[in-house]
């Protein structure tokens, strides 16, 4: 079952066009990367899923009905760039976004004490929010997002500002809700904390769709058969000198092979020739370098 | 419907529970009160200092009696009027008044000599001319030999009756009415209109501000994803104008207030009270501040209140929404570029101005064209109408103006609703006319 699944989905401006015919299907319940460059259209897709504007073209099904009124409450949304009223005290601006999303003034005051308590900040409940620091508005604005417990949040770079113990908070947050069955659309360029985090990713430039699917496979598919091997003693001369090795420090190397089966016969001999061996590794891509590579590609493509 | 309702009470709360709405809801009045009164002291000044006058009388006229003011005194001087300018200084007085010998009954010229070490002010200039001309006009009226009811005969005071006269077939259907009432019309009008333009500038800025404010720190992102873009302008203009309607209530309490302060401490006649008086023979003066009052109260009590409250506050509604859509829709256009944002404004603050300037006119001559047409078009009728209704204009202008202003709020909203959803969305974009006519007609 998909949460989400884009259509054909095309967005237009007057001069250009920010969403084209893109397509992809989020699993219930998975953490998603929406990757891409600056201006790429990530902003324009995420306004159309969340209802702020419509797509010309396409349909995004929402649990398997099309988008409708009812779909924004379901969905908590945290833009890049967020704000709250600054002459609102914490509590009750909380509450009024609950509200907003339909809770009760009971259920609303409930809910926000239960994650402030979380947070282990319920003395904020009286600060006004113009006295909070950036890092102590972005826990408030990461509670409001999901305080009416939507089916699908959306976070567009949630750690931007965050120190790393605050990260590690909200990160952590983050996977407990998914593991509680939430849908999460996670738009960031921290490439580390996708590969950490994701387990599908769709990469947009210019508009268009250049690469989706699982990030273990994406990698897979983009792996160039390097490994690594550490030497257990002070490498020969012989093993520097073959094509494809590359010496990284006195012990180790890597090395590009044809597939993995020549990578295992090139082991065996080296093994049998009196030279043991302490780690052998894989060397897959990272998600940030295929991120580059592709977005490079696809810009000499469209050029 | 639930989600328009807690805009409107957050929107209306945060504009109503702060200092700055206390101040300018119960200080403004407070302060044209003030101002006024200090005005009214400056204008009416006159100096407390007491003057003795010594009085050398050469005509012999006055008999030794003149009655003293109540800041002058005076006392007849028994020397000749060389002796006396050298002496009434030592002798404590402060000034000297000479009147010289009195030859021709016939001439209607005379004058009098007055003496001072200082320079001679309008109010003892007035005084001393008033006194001593009625005194020479009786000795003139003796000496000639009048008859004194004859000449107060002669006395002519006319007064104008205003009658408004329609003919219908053969019916006249004609309506009297006092000058006073006229007077009273043009004030509660200009008052209207006044408090129109007041409440319309300082809300409609207010909305505009609180939208940038909004554009600006990004909280409009977040609002989005959870209410229509309309529903967030909608509440915001709905709770500005429930929030005028708050100060027009004050406002008018604190007028209550003062109007009973007042009447408590003046002794106001009731106007049947002086109608008896009159009966009575006694006599009435016009210029006592009290008698004025009366009048006043009467024909105050005398105006169609059932009539003119209910639709100034149709216009007001109006006026109101008209405009703070307006705003609205400049405020997300601009942003946080606020010098950018004057040449947007600029066309909204001009009809407004414009309408108040029409208004004065209205006022004054309130079934002139201008008057007429500008009390019908809905961006001018909600400062112009207020100050006609007073004066009882006809009912198809009436119904024409209401009627436009309300399809005058349906399209304003409808148009700033256009704007709006798309300029609050809408960064790093020089926005001009053009733009936002184009923002117009974008698809959702």
């Amino acid at each position: 079952m998909n949460i989400l699944s884009v259509q054909n989905v095309v967005k237009q401006y007057a001069n250009h066009t920010a969403v084209d015919h893109i397509s992809f299907d989020i699993p219930s319940g998975t953490i998603f990367g929406l990757l891409g460059p600056n201006g790429a259209g990530k902003t324009s897709l995420i306004r159309i899923i969340t209802c702020i504007t419509k797509a010309d073209v396409g349909q995004i099904l929402f649990n398997g009905t099309p988008l409708n009124i009812n779909t924004p409450s379901e969905i908590g949304y945290m833009p890049e760039e967020r704000g709250l009223y600054k002459k609102m005290k914490v509590g009750e601006h909380l509450i009024y976004l609950a509200r907003l999303k339909g809770l009760s003034v009971t259920e609303a005051k409930a809910k926000v004490g239960n994650w402030l308590e979380k947070f282990d900040i319920t003395s904020w409940w009286n600060k006004k929010i113009e006295e909070l620091s950036k890092g102590m508005s972005q826990k408030i604005q990461f509670i409001a997002t999901v305080v009416h417990e939507p089916k699908l949040v959306i976070l567009d770079e949630p750690f931007s500002g965050l120190d790393p113990i605050n990260s590690l908070l909200i990160q952590d947050e983050i996977i407990k809700m998914q593991q509680n069955g939430t849908s999460i659309i996670f738009s960031t360029h921290r490439m580390e904390q996708v590969e950490e985090m994701c387990h599908n990713i769709v990469l947009i430039n210019k508009g268009k769709n250049i690469l989706s699917g699982e990030v273990n496979k994406i990698r897979q598919d983009f792996k160039q058969n390097a490994f690594r091997v550490d030497f257990a003693k002070e490498i020969p001369e012989s093993i520097l000198q073959e094509n494809g090795v590359i010496k990284k420090n006195n012990n180790s190397i890597q090395i590009t092979q044809n597939d993995l089966v020549t990578m295992n016969r090139w082991l065996a001999e080296k093994i049998q020739n009196g030279n043991p061996i302490t780690g052998f590794k894989e060397i897959l891509p990272t998600i940030g370098e295929i991120f580059i590579k592709q977005v490079e590609e696809n810009n000499i493509i469209t050029e | 419907m639930d989600k328009l309702w807690l805009i409107i009470q957050r929107e209306y709360k945060t504009r109503v529970f702060n200092k700055k709405f206390f101040l300018i809801t119960i200080l403004t009045p407070l302060l044209i009160a003030a101002l006024s009164t200090v005005l009214a002291f400056i204008i009416s000044y006159q100096s407390d200092d007491k003057m003795k006058i010594a009085i050398v009388d050469e005509s012999n006229i006055f008999q030794k009696t003149i009655k003293d003011t109540k800041k002058m005194y005076f006392t007849f001087y028994s020397k000749s009027a060389k002796d006396a300018r050298q002496t009434y200084l030592k002798d404590g007085f402060d000034a000297l008044v000479i009147v010289p010998p009195f030859s021709d009954p016939n001439s209607t010229s005379h004058s009098i000599q007055y003496v001072s070490k200082k320079q001679i002010n309008i109010n003892i200039e007035n005084t001393i001319e008033r006194t001593f001309s009625k005194r020479i006009e009786d000795y003139k009226i003796k000496s000639l030999g009048l008859d004194e009811n004859l000449i107060k005969n002669l006395e002519v005071d006319i007064s104008i009756n205003p009658e408004i006269s329609v003919t219908d077939g053969n019916n006249i259907a004609s309506t009297n009415y006092s000058n006073l009432r006229t007077a009273v019309a043009s004030g509660i009008g200009g008052i209207m209109g006044f408090l129109m333009y007041l409440i319309l500038f300082i809300n409609g800025s207010n909305v505009m501000r609180s939208v940038m404010e909004e554009k600006t720190n990004r909280i409009v992102e977040v609002m989005i994803s959870s209410v229509k873009p309309m529903q967030l302008m909608l509440g915001k203009i709905i709770a500005v104008t429930a929030v005028g309607i708050t100060q027009i209530i004050i406002w008018i309490a604190i007028f209550l207030l003062a109007t009973t302060v007042f009447q408590l401490f003046v002794d106001i006649p009731q106007p049947t009270d002086l109608e008896e008086l009159k009966k009575a023979g006694s006599s009435i003066d016009p210029d006592d501040i009290r008698v004025m009052m009366s009048q006043l109260m009467h024909e105050l009590t005398q105006i169609e209140w059932w009539y003119l409250l209910p639709m100034f506050i149709l216009y007001f509604l109006g006026g109101l929404i008209i405009y703070s859509s307006l705003f609205a829709a400049v405020g997300s256009a601009v942003g946080d570029d606020i010098q950018e944002g004057q040449s947007l404004v600029l066309p909204i603050t001009i009809p407004i101005i414009l309408a108040f300037y029409i208004m004065t006119v209205a006022v004054r001559d309130p079934d002139s064209p201008l008057a007429l047409w500008s009390s019908i078009f809905p961006l001018f009728s909600p400062i112009v109408m207020p100050a006609r209704l007073a004066f009882s204009p006809p009912i198809w202008q009436v119904l024409l103006s209401v009627f436009l202003l309300i399809l005058g709020v349906w399209f304003f909203v409808w148009l700033s609703g256009r704007i709006y959803r798309v300029g609050i969305l809408m960064y790093g974009k020089k926005a001009s006319f053009k733009e936002l006519g184009k923002w117009i007609f974008y698809k959702e």
